[in-house]
C-alpha cells in the first residue's frame, strides 16, 4: 500500500490539484461537459449583447450642442418577440442534458461491490466501508476503474463531500442519509475539502481520494483487518502502553487492541495514510510531533486539545502511531 | 365660499385613511397567511416524530376542542352583531357584542390553557421532542393572535364613549383582524385535529 | 450673553434632532434610511475589505479562523439586510410618492416606524462585535451549527433577533408601500403609466409581504430552540435542519429579487432620461417585473442542489430557474433598445445605469449556469458562487444604487454632485469591481469553497487570490471617492433647481428638496413620462393651488416602539425576564397608543416657490 500512495504523490503535481476543469472519473466528466457546454453558450451571449449594447453607446452618445429630443420609437413586436425566442431556445439546448445528467448522475438504489458510509465530523471524515467491515478516516482508498457507492451522513453540523476532479458535492446533513457515487478512471490522489461552513476548522478538512488497483485495494483492506498490533520497537512499546494511559485511547480506536474510543478519528493502519490532521500535515514523524505537541495551534477549533505531553511521550507516541501498519 | 370647499378638500387626506387603513389591514392579514402557512407546513413535516410520546392521533381530545372551536366561532358572530351595532350608532349594544366577544375570546384560551395542560401532563413536552415543539409553536401563535385581539378589544371598549367615524373604522379594523384569527383557527382545527385523529 | 447663546445654540440642535426623531415626512425618513444604510454599507465593506486582506495570500495570519467567519457572516448580514435592502427602501421613501404625485406615503407613523425598527436591528446586530462576538455562522446561518449545541455563544442570537426586528421593520414598509401606489396616485397616474421605478417599488412590497413570513418564523424556529430549548433543529429529539434551509431559500430567493427589481426600476428611469427617450416596450418591461417575481417564489430549491432533495425535485427547480432568464433577457434588450437612437448624455448616473447592462449580463450568465443541478454540483458554495452573487449584487444592484445617488441627489438635497469626481468614482468602482470578481469565477471553478478562512499554496491559487484583493483596494478607492463627492456637494455643490437632468417623471416638476406637502396643487396626469410631456404640452395648470393642506403631525411613538423591542432583544439575549417584560411593555404601549391617539394633524399653507 505504502509505494502506491506515494508513487500517487509523485507524478507531475498538478496546477490545480483541486480543479473541476480537470475531471478525473465519469461523474466530474458528464459535469464538466455540461460546465463547458453552457460556458460557450453563455459566454456567446454576453459577448453577443455586450456587443450590441456597445454599438449603441458610441453611435448614440450625444455629440455637443445637440439636445433635440431622439427618437419615439418605444416598441417593435418582431424585435420583441425574437428576443424571447432566442434565449427561449438556448435554454432548451442547456435543460436536456441537464435534466438527463439529474438523473443518470443519481446512484442506482442496489449498491456496488465497494460502498463506503461517510461520516461528517467536525472536522474530519470518518469513513466506514461497510460491506469490508474496514473504518479509516479522511483518506479515501478505493480501487480505481470501479463506481464506488457512498452514502453521507453527519455527527454533528452540515458538512459537504467536494473532490471536484471526481464529483461535484453532496452535503452531509445529520440526521438523514445521503448518497452519491465517484470513480477515479486512473490510479493517483484526488484532493477535496468540506464544502460547507462547518465551524472554525472548515478551511482545514481535507479529504483525499487515493486510487489504487484492485490487487493493491485488496492488500489494503486485508492489512486494514489484520493489522500488526505489537509493535517492534521497544520506544514504539513505551508508546503504545502512553496511548492508553494518557488519554488517547479514549478517543481513537485501533483494530486489534484494547483501544476503542469513538470520538476521533480510527488510526488503524495510520503509519500507511499520507497526511495527518485532516490532510492539513503530511504524515511525517516531525510534523507528527508538531501536531501531538499542541493540536489546536495547527487546526483551530481541534477538538483534540492540548494534553501537555513531555518531550519523550511524544516520541514514544509518534513512534507507537507510525508502526501501525 | 371657496375657502370651506379647500377645507374640504384638504380633509379628503383624512378621509381616504380609512379606505387606506382597511385595504392596509387586508394585505397584513395575507402577510399572517403566509406566516400561519410556514407555522402549519412546520408541523405537517415535523409531527410524525414523536419519538415514544403520544402523537396527534392519541393526544388530541376532538369534542373539548370542538367545543372550543364552537366558542371561537360564536364570537365572529357576536363580532359581526357589534359591528352592525356601529352601523345603527347603538353604543350600548357595541358595548355589550365587544365584552362578548372578549369574554369568549378568554373562554377559548381556557379551553386552549387546559388542552396545554393535559397534553404535557401526557409527556408532549416543548422540549422533548420536535413534534411537542411544532404543536406548542403553532397553537401558541395562534393563541397570542387571540390574546392580542382580546386586548384590541378591550381597549376599544375604553374608547366607546367616543364613538365617531374614527372609531368605526378602529372597529371595523378589529373585526377583521378577529375574523381572521378565527378562520385560522378553523384551518388548524381542520388540518391538525381532524387529520391527526383520522390518521 | 455667549452662554445664552450657547445655550440657545444647544437648544436649537436638540429641536433638530427631535424634529427628526419624530418625523413622519417620508423625504426626511427617506433620508433616515440612506444616511444609516450608507454608514452601515462602509461598515459591511470594512468587512469584506479585511476578508480580501486576509485572502491575499496563502496560511496568512492576519485574522484567525474564529473572527474570520464573524467577518464574513457580518458582512453578508450587514450588506444584504442592513445596507443595500434599506438603501433601496431610502430611494423609494425619498422619490416614489413624487412620482405618483402623492403628498405621503399611506401610512406615516408606520412608515417611521419601519425605519426605527431598522436601526433598531442594526444597532443591535452590530453591538454584538463588542457584547460577546459577532454571529458567525454565515448570512443564511444554517443549522445546526447556528443551534446552541454547536454555538452557545450570544451572536446567533444577535443576528436572530436583530434579522427579525429588522425583518418586521421591511415587512411594514412593503405593506406602507403597496398601499400607497395602489390607492394614492394622483388623478390620471393609472397603473400603466406608473414610472418603472414605482412598478418595481410596487412588485417589491409584494415580494416583501409574502417573503418575509418564512423568515419571521424559520427565526422564531431558531430562537425558541436556543432560549426555550424547542427541539425544531435538534437531531436526537426528531429535528430537521434541513427545515431552516429551506424556509431560508424559500423567503432567500425571493430577497433576491427584492435586492434586484428595484435596481431594474433605477435602471428605467436613468437609461430612459439621459437617452432622452421613453422607454422602450413599456409594458412588456412591467410584465417581465410580473413573471420574474412571480418565479423568484417557485426556484428556492437551486440554493440547495447538493442537499439531497433527489432528481425529481431538482429538474423542476432547474427549469423554473432557467425561466427566470428569459424575462430578464427581454429587460436587457429593452434597455439596450431604449439607447437606440437616443441622444445619450453621458452623466456619472448614465455611466453606471450603462455600466450596469454588462455587469448584470455577466451575473445573470452565470446565474443561468448555476441553475444547471449537476454542473451546480461543482460550482455551489464555491468561489464562482461568491462571485456570481457579487456580480449580481454588485455588478447589478450597487451600479444602479449608484446611479440613483447621482441622478436623485439633487432632488433629495438641492444640490448637484460633482460630475469629474463621478467619473474617478466610476471607473475606479467599475474597474476595481471587476478586477476583484471576475478572478473569482476560476478560483471556485480551480476548487476553492467559500468561507474559508485560508487555503494552501498548493491550491495554484496564490496568484489570482492577491488580483482579486487588488482589485477590491482599487475598489475601495472608489467608493471613499463617492463619499469625498458627497461630502464637497452637501458643503459647496451647485445648486440643482427643481429640473436638472431635464427629467421626465413627476419628482421633477416640484421644488428640490421638495417642500414638506410635496406638491402645493397635486399634478394631474396625460400620460407615461407625465413631467415630460406637460413640459412640451402648451396647456397652463389652470386649477387652483391648494391653500390648506392636511399633513399628519410628528411624533415620538414610533421611535419609542422600536427601543421597546431593542429593550426586549438585549433582555432576550443577556436571558433577563423582567427587560424582556418592559421592553415588550413599551412597545405594546406604542402600539396601544397609535391605535387610539386622533391625529389632529397640521395644516400647512404653501409658500409661493413651492407652488411654482
Amino acid at each position: 500500500m505504502g509505494p502506491s500512495v506515494i508513487a500517487g504523490m509523485a507524478g507531475a503535481p498538478l496546477r490545480y490539484p483541486q480543479s473541476a476543469l480537470a475531471p478525473a472519473g465519469p461523474v466530474a466528466r458528464s459535469e464538466f461537459q455540461l460546465i463547458q457546454l453552457s460556458l460557450v453558450i453563455m459566454l456567446g451571449v454576453f459577448v453577443a449583447v455586450t456587443a450590441a449594447f456597445a454599438y449603441t453607446a458610441v453611435r448614440y452618445r450625444s455629440r455637443p450642442g445637440n439636445l433635440a429630443p431622439a427618437s419615439a420609437v418605444d416598441e417593435n413586436r418582431r424585435l420583441e418577440i425574437g428576443w424571447t425566442l432566442v434565449p427561449l431556445i438556448l435554454l432548451v439546448v442547456m435543460a436536456v442534458p441537464t435534466v438527463k445528467d439529474s438523473y443518470a448522475l443519481t446512484p442506482p438504489d442496489t449498491p456496488r461491490v465497494v460502498d463506503v458510509r461517510v461520516i461528517g465530523h467536525q472536522f474530519w471524515w470518518e469513513l466506514q466501508y461497510t460491506r469490508l467491515g474496514v473504518t479509516t478516516a479522511n483518506e479515501l482508498v478505493i480501487p480505481y476503474g470501479r463506481k464506488i457507492d457512498l452514502s453521507l451522513t453527519s455527527a454533528d453540523v452540515i458538512h459537504s463531500f467536494w473532490v471536484p476532479r471526481l464529483a461535484g458535492k453532496t452535503d452531509l446533513n445529520p440526521g438523514q442519509l445521503n448518497t452519491a457515487w465517484i470513480q477515479a478512471d486512473r490510479p493517483g490522489v484526488y484532493e477535496g475539502q468540506c464544502a460547507e461552513y462547518c465551524g472554525l476548522g472548515h478551511a482545514n478538512m481535507h479529504i483525499r481520494v487515493v486510487a489504487v488497483t484492485d490487487r493493491e485495494f485488496a492488500r489494503w483492506v486485508d492489512g486494514m483487518r489484520h493489522p500488526r498490533v505489537t509493535p517492534a520497537s521497544a520506544l514504539a512499546k513505551r508508546g503504545m502502553a502512553l496511548f492508553g494511559q494518557v488519554g488517547c485511547s479514549s478517543c481513537h480506536t485501533v483494530a486489534g487492541t484494547r483501544f476503542h474510543g469513538q470520538l476521533g478519528p480510527e488510526l488503524t493502519g495510520m503509519g500507511n495514510r499520507a497526511t495527518i490532521a485532516a490532510g492539513t500535515l503530511t504524515n511525517t514523524p516531525a510534523h507528527l510531533r508538531r501536531w501531538l505537541a499542541n493540536p489546536p495551534a495547527i487546526l483551530p477549533g481541534s477538538t483534540m486539545p492540548d494534553l501537555h505531553l513531555t518531550g519523550s511521550q511524544i516520541s514514544a507516541l509518534t513512534a507507537y502511531v507510525e508502526s501501525l501498519r | 365660499m371657496s375657502d370651506a370647499r379647500e377645507a374640504a378638500g384638504a380633509l379628503a387626506f383624512a378621509d381616504g385613511a380609512h379606505e387606506r387603513a382597511r385595504f392596509g389591514m387586508w394585505i397584513f392579514l395575507s402577510a399572517e397567511c403566509a406566516f400561519f402557512a410556514c407555522l402549519i407546513g412546520a408541523y405537517l413535516a415535523l409531527h410524525g416524530r414523536t419519538l415514544g410520546v403520544p402523537g396527534p392521533g392519541a393526544l388530541f381530545d376532538i369534542p373539548v376542542t370542538l367545543a372550543a372551536t364552537l366558542v371561537l366561532l360564536v364570537s365572529s358572530l357576536t363580532m359581526v352583531l357589534a359591528v352592525d351595532a356601529i352601523e345603527r350608532e347603538a353604543v350600548d349594544a357595541l358595548k355589550g357584542w365587544l365584552a362578548t366577544t372578549a369574554a369568549l375570546g378568554v373562554t377559548f384560551l381556557g379551553f386552549e390553557a387546559y388542552d396545554f395542560a393535559d397534553y404535557w401532563a401526557r409527556g408532549v413536552t416543548l422540549q422533548g421532542t420536535v413534534f411537542g415543539s411544532s404543536v406548542y409553536t403553532l397553537l401558541g401563535f395562534h393563541g397570542l393572535h387571540v390574546a392580542f385581539g382580546i386586548f384590541w378589544i378591550l381597549s376599544l371598549l375604553r374608547a366607546c364613549a367616543a364613538l365617531t367615524a374614527e372609531g368605526a373604522v378602529k372597529t371595523y379594523l378589529a373585526s377583521l383582524y378577529w375574523h381572521f384569527v378565527d378562520v385560522v383557527w378553523i384551518v388548524i382545527f381542520s388540518v391538525v385535529y381532524l387529520v391527526g385523529k383520522a390518521t | 450673553m455667549a452662554m445664552a447663546l450657547g445655550r440657545a445654540a444647544t437648544a436649537a440642535v436638540r429641536l433638530r434632532a427631535w424634529s427628526w426623531l419624530t418625523t413622519v415626512d417620508h423625504k426626511r425618513i427617506g433620508i433616515l434610511y440612506l444616511v444609516t444604510s450608507a454608514f452601515l454599507f462602509l461598515v459591511g465593506g470594512f468587512e469584506a475589505f479585511l476578508i480580501r486582506l486576509q485572502l491575499i495570500r496563502p496560511d496568512n495570519h492576519l485574522v484567525s479562523s474564529a473572527m474570520y467567519s464573524q467577518l464574513f457572516t457580518m458582512h453578508g448580514t450587514t450588506m444584504i439586510f442592513l445596507a443595500v435592502m434599506p438603501i433601496l427602501v431610502g430611494f423609494m421613501n425619498a422619490v416614489m410618492p413624487l412620482m405618483i404625485g402623492a403628498r405621503d406615503v399611506a401610512f406615516p407613523r408606520l412608515n417611521a416606524l419601519s425605519y426605527w425598527m431598522y436601526l433598531a436591528g442594526a444597532l443591535l446586530l452590530n453591538s454584538s462585535w463588542f457584547l460577546g462576538g459577532a454571529p458567525n455562522a454565515g448570512w443564511f446561518n444554517y443549522a445546526p451549527i447556528s443551534t446552541g449545541a454547536y454555538n452557545p455563544g450570544p451572536g446567533i442570537d444577535f443576528y436572530d433577533l436583530g434579522v427579525q426586528i429588522a425583518g418586521i421593520g421591511t415587512l411594514m414598509t412593503g405593506i406602507n408601500f403597496l398601499v400607497t401606489i395602489l390607492a394614492m396616485r394622483t388623478e390620471g397616474m393609472s397603473l400603466m403609466r406608473m414610472p418603472l421605478f414605482v412598478w418595481t417599488t410596487l412588485i417589491t412590497s409584494l415580494l416583501i409581504i409574502f417573503a418575509f413570513p418564512p423568515l419571521t418564523a424559520n427565526l422564531f424556529f431558531l430562537m425558541f430552540d436556543r432560549l426555550a430549548g424547542t427541539a425544531f433543529f435538534n437531531v436526537p429529539h426528531g429535528g430537521d435542519v434541513v427545515l431552516w434551509e429551506q424556509l431560508f431559500w424559500t423567503f432567500g430567493h425571493p430577497e433576491v429579487y427584492i435586492l434586484v427589481l428595484p435596481a431594474f426600476g433605477i435602471i428605467s428611469e436613468v437609461v430612459a432620461t439621459f437617452s432622452r427617450k421613453p422607454l422602450f416596450g413599456y409594458a412588456s418591461m412591467v410584465w417581465a417585473v410580473e413573471v420574474i417575481a412571480f418565479l423568484s417564489f417557485i426556484v428556492w430549491s437551486h440554493h440547495m442542489f447538493p442537499v439531497g432533495l433527489g432528481p425529481t425535485v431538482n429538474t423542476m427547480f432547474v427549469l423554473t430557474s432557467m425561466a427566470i432568464a428569459v424575462p430578464t433577457g427581454i429587460k436587457i434588450f429593452n434597455w439596450i433598445a431604449t439607447m437606440w437612437g437616443g441622444r445619450i448624455q453621458l452623466t456619472t448616473a448614465m455611466l453606471f445605469a450603462m455600466s450596469f447592462i454588462p455587469t448584470f449580463v455577466v451575473g445573470g450568465t452565470s446565474g443561468v449556469m448555476t441553475a444547471l443541478a449537476p454542473a451546480d454540483m461543482q460550482f455551489h458554495d464555491s468561489y464562482f458562487v461568491v462571485a456570481h452573487l457579487h456580480y449580481v449584487l454588485i455588478g447589478g444592484t450597487l451600479m444602479a444604487v449608484f446611479a440613483a445617488a447621482y441622478y436623485w441627489f439633487p432632488k433629495i438635497t438641492g444640490r448637484l454632485m460633482s460630475e469629474r469626481l463621478g467619473r474617478w468614482n466610476f471607473w475606479l468602482v467599475t474597474v476595481g469591481f471587476n478586477v476583484a470578481f471576475l478572478p473569482q469565477h476560476f478560483i471556485g471553478l480551480w476548487g476553492m469553497p467559500r468561507r474559508v478562512y485560508t487555503y494552501g499554496p498548493g491550491l495554484g491559487l496564490s496568484f489570482w487570490n492577491a488580483l482579486s484583493t487588488v482589485g477590491v483596494f482599487i475598489l475601495t478607492l472608489g467608493i471613499l471617492v463617492m463619499v469625498m463627492n458627497v461630502v464637497h456637494a452637501l458643503r459647496r455643490g451647485e445648486a440643482a433647481g427643481p429640473d436638472p437632468w431635464d427629467g421626465r417623471t413627476l419628482e421633477w416638476s416640484t421644488a428640490s428638496p421638495a417642500p414638506p406637502y410635496n406638491f402645493a396643487r397635486l399634478p394631474r396626469v396625460r400620460g407615461r413620462d407625465a413631467f415630460w410631456e406637460q413640459k412640451r404640452s402648451t396647456e397652463r395648470e389652470l386649477w387652483p393651488v391648494d391653500r390648506h393642506i392636511h399633513l399628519p403631525s410628528p411624533t415620538p411613538v414610533p421611535a419609542l416602539m422600536a427601543l421597546g423591542l431593542l429593550v426586549a432583544a438585549y433582555g432576550a439575549i443577556f436571558r433577563s425576564i423582567p427587560v424582556v417584560a418592559a421592553g415588550l411593555g413599551l412597545t405594546v404601549y406604542g402600539i396601544h397608543r397609535s391605535m387610539f391617539d386622533v391625529d389632529p394633524g397640521v395644516i400647512v399653507t404653501p409658500t409661493e416657490e413651492g407652488a411654482a
